[in-house]
């Protein structure tokens, strides 16, 4: 609020002098008794509050409490101690995970190298398709076939992560003495976009083909759900813009160019931010069920590194540090991108 | 030039439909699939000659699944887990919202900010187990052993959720909740009784979110559940992949079925419910999609 000279002080005609306004005698009330005043009014209006507070609850146990837990990544970790008892012991891990230059601490650089990548590839291969979809969509005129379309290409991104990874080691297993080797491996065989052997020994088991499975089963589980913002963005188009292009001589490429693009360009920029920002956070239920010994070395994350060294082993400090500077880092991303999003456009993500 | 106009839009035309065509197949393909493998004779999966059709059908898979205690414990676990899971998600998350939309909530901003920030941190997989494990001891003292519970309470809050609920809040009218206050409605009469049937497809799309994200949730059921009699349905559908030999000794050596059909029979058995509620639901996430958080 904004505080002028009249608030503090009132002519009084009767003395002919100042004197303080009894308005501002309760700011300076209130300000003296900041605390007191917050308390009365959380009691006055305590229902609201009370509203509040199983979220906050919520929140704070199992959203800000494994951050304190995180501390562990700079004391010595000890199983038997909590955190709040460990011993300082500064970067100890972060130095042992980055500089040692041994092997631990190439599987760290080999799993931050991994999980850039994935989401990189993910970035450039993914981010096309649902615009590409969504404008395919807009020119089925029928509505019950672009239903259609909508429901069945939607329809992978409801199944679960332990769904959709069980049917691709199904459709790709491995051939053994007494069973053939997966459908999905056959076909591909039969269009020689893999070799036999491949097929025989299983696409999964071999780790120049991770990455590729990895990025087309994510572009066939969320192509179709990420059109939707896209599609939303091109039937907001009036009709009357397309008309008009057409009256100018436009064909179908140029009311690409001119009508379509331009509208869902800002769409699109705010996509694109978005996943920019979130190169580093990519999701470790996929790796972790897709992923076998065989293909670490280009199917290991970090969280999957952590998970292998913190739950499965017993580096619990080691595998916080790993997790620390990878969310950091992945922070540091969303809202550097977040900021630029507000920037450009105007409109915020949060 | 004319015709031309119309020769470009045509081919366009026969494009996208010709993609879309392709897509829908491949998106559909691994279910029919998966439901033609578990109805094919042992011979035919063992081969891979089933392609699209079944061959040779039996239903022998699928009873043998059903004779199987274990996949109806699961299955219970699993709607066990739905069920509380989203009705605490929901309840929390609908009280939180209309909370925060209020403007005359104190310190507003920083509970906005306590929210948004587990968006763009979290601490990890680690730190949430050991965090976790804490909480089952705390769970275990008070003698709920039951780890069921555990994963109802302790897992899968999103902030997204309760941002999208905050965001449906306030654009309901002022006015309506004031009449309604002059009338003497109580702070909840106005939540319940207002805000609630105002907001009904945003909380409908909350509750299918939640829903879906807990019927699907395999990782910390996995982590925290000791008892495997407590497991859910994909966790029980992870470890049959990963001791095959189990789906092996399922099948037997002169069963009429393969060990394959085992594992396809679960996978169907678990996105049927799916499947079924599907169509009705999907224009309820498109919506959710579109709301999306972005606020201007």
């Amino acid at each position: 609020m904004k505080v002028t000279a009249s608030d503090y002080l009132i002519y009084d005609e009767g003395t002919k002098s100042y004197k303080e306004s009894p308005e501002q005698r309760v700011r300076d009330d209130v300000e003296k008794h900041y605390w007191l005043h917050v308390g009365l009014t959380i009691v006055k209006d305590w229902r609201l509050y009370l509203m509040l507070l199983p979220m906050l609850l919520v929140f704070l146990f199992w959203r800000y409490f494994p951050m304190y837990e995180l501390l562990g990544c700079f004391k010595v970790s000890d199983e038997v101690l909590p955190v709040s008892q460990q011993l300082f012991s500064g970067f100890s891990y972060f130095k042992r995970l980055l500089l040692a230059g041994d092997a631990l601490s190439a599987e760290f650089w080999r799993a931050l190298r991994n999980t850039f990548l994935l989401s990189f590839y993910g970035l450039c291969f993914g981010f096309p398709v649902p615009i590409i979809l969504a404008l395919f969509f807009n020119e089925v005129r029928s509505n019950i076939a672009r239903s259609i379309f909508q429901v069945l290409t939607y329809l992978p991104k409801f199944m679960s992560t332990v769904v959709m990874t069980s049917l691709i080691t199904m459709l790709v297993k491995q051939g053994s003495i007494t069973t053939s080797y997966g459908v999905l491996s056959r076909f591909l065989e039969s269009i020689h976009l893999i070799s036999h052997d491949l097929a025989v020994s299983g696409i999964l088991n071999n780790p120049a083909y991770f990455r590729a499975t990895y990025e087309l089963s994510g572009i066939w589980e969320t192509a179709g759900y990420g059109s939707i913002v896209y599609f939303a963005a091109i039937i907001a188009i009036s009709p009357t813009s397309y008309e008009a292009a057409q009256m100018d001589g436009a064909g179908k490429m140029a009311q690409m160019r001119y009508v379509v693009l331009p509208s869902i360009l800002s769409t699109i920029v705010i996509m694109l931010i978005t996943r920019i920002g979130s190169l580093l956070s990519i999701g470790y239920e996929k790796v972790l069920l897709l992923y076998n010994a065989n293909t670490y070395v280009t199917a290991d994350v970090v969280s999957t590194f952590a998970q292998r060294y913190g739950l499965q082993g017993a580096s619990k400090g080691i595998a916080s540090a790993a997790e620390m500077m990878n969310n950091v880092i992945g922070m540091l991303l969303v809202i550097g991108s977040n900021t630029i999003a507000r920037k450009a456009s105007n409109v915020s993500l949060y | 030039m004319k015709r031309k106009l119309e020769i470009s839009e045509l081919i366009f035309k026969v494009i996208s439909y010709l993609f879309l065509t392709m897509f829908s197949i491949m998106c559909l393909y691994p279910f029919v699939y998966a439901i033609s493998a578990a109805i094919s004779g042992r011979s035919a999966v063992e081969y891979s000659q089933v392609i699209l059709f079944p061959k040779q059908i039996q239903f022998a898979a699928f009873k043998r699944m059903f004779s199987n205690n274990m996949f109806w414990n699961s299955y219970s676990n699993t709607l066990f887990i739905t069920l509380y899971g989203t009705i605490f998600a929901l309840v929390y998350s609908i009280l939180g919202a209309y909370a925060l939309s209020k403007k005359r909530l104190l310190f507003r901003k920083f509970f906005n900010f306590f929210l948004v920030f587990t968006m763009w941190f979290s601490a990890g997989i680690v730190p949430q187990y050991l965090n976790y494990l804490s909480t089952k001891t705390v769970f275990n003292g008070i003698g709920i052993t039951d780890d069921k519970w555990l994963v109802v309470i302790a897992m899968g809050m999103a902030a997204m959720n309760v941002i999208l609920l905050r965001n449906a809040f306030e654009n309901v009218p002022s006015e309506i909740e004031e009449a309604a206050i002059v009338d003497g409605a109580t702070e909840f009469q106005v939540l319940s009784q207002v805000y609630i049937p105002m907001s009904k497809s945003t909380i409908a799309t909350v509750a299918l979110f939640f829903g879906i994200s807990r019927w699907n949730g395999y990782f910390w059921a996995r982590q925290m559940i000791s008892n495997s009699n407590e497991h859910p349905l994909m966790v029980f559908i992870r470890l049959l992949l990963e001791e095959y030999t189990d789906a092996e000794a399922m099948a037997g050596w002169n069963e009429i079925y393969a060990s394959d059909s085992v594992i396809y029979a679960l996978i169907v058995c678990s996105i049927v419910p799916i499947l079924i509620i599907y169509p009705f639901i999907q224009k309820y996430f498109a919506k959710g999609v579109n709301m999306g958080g972005v606020k201007e």
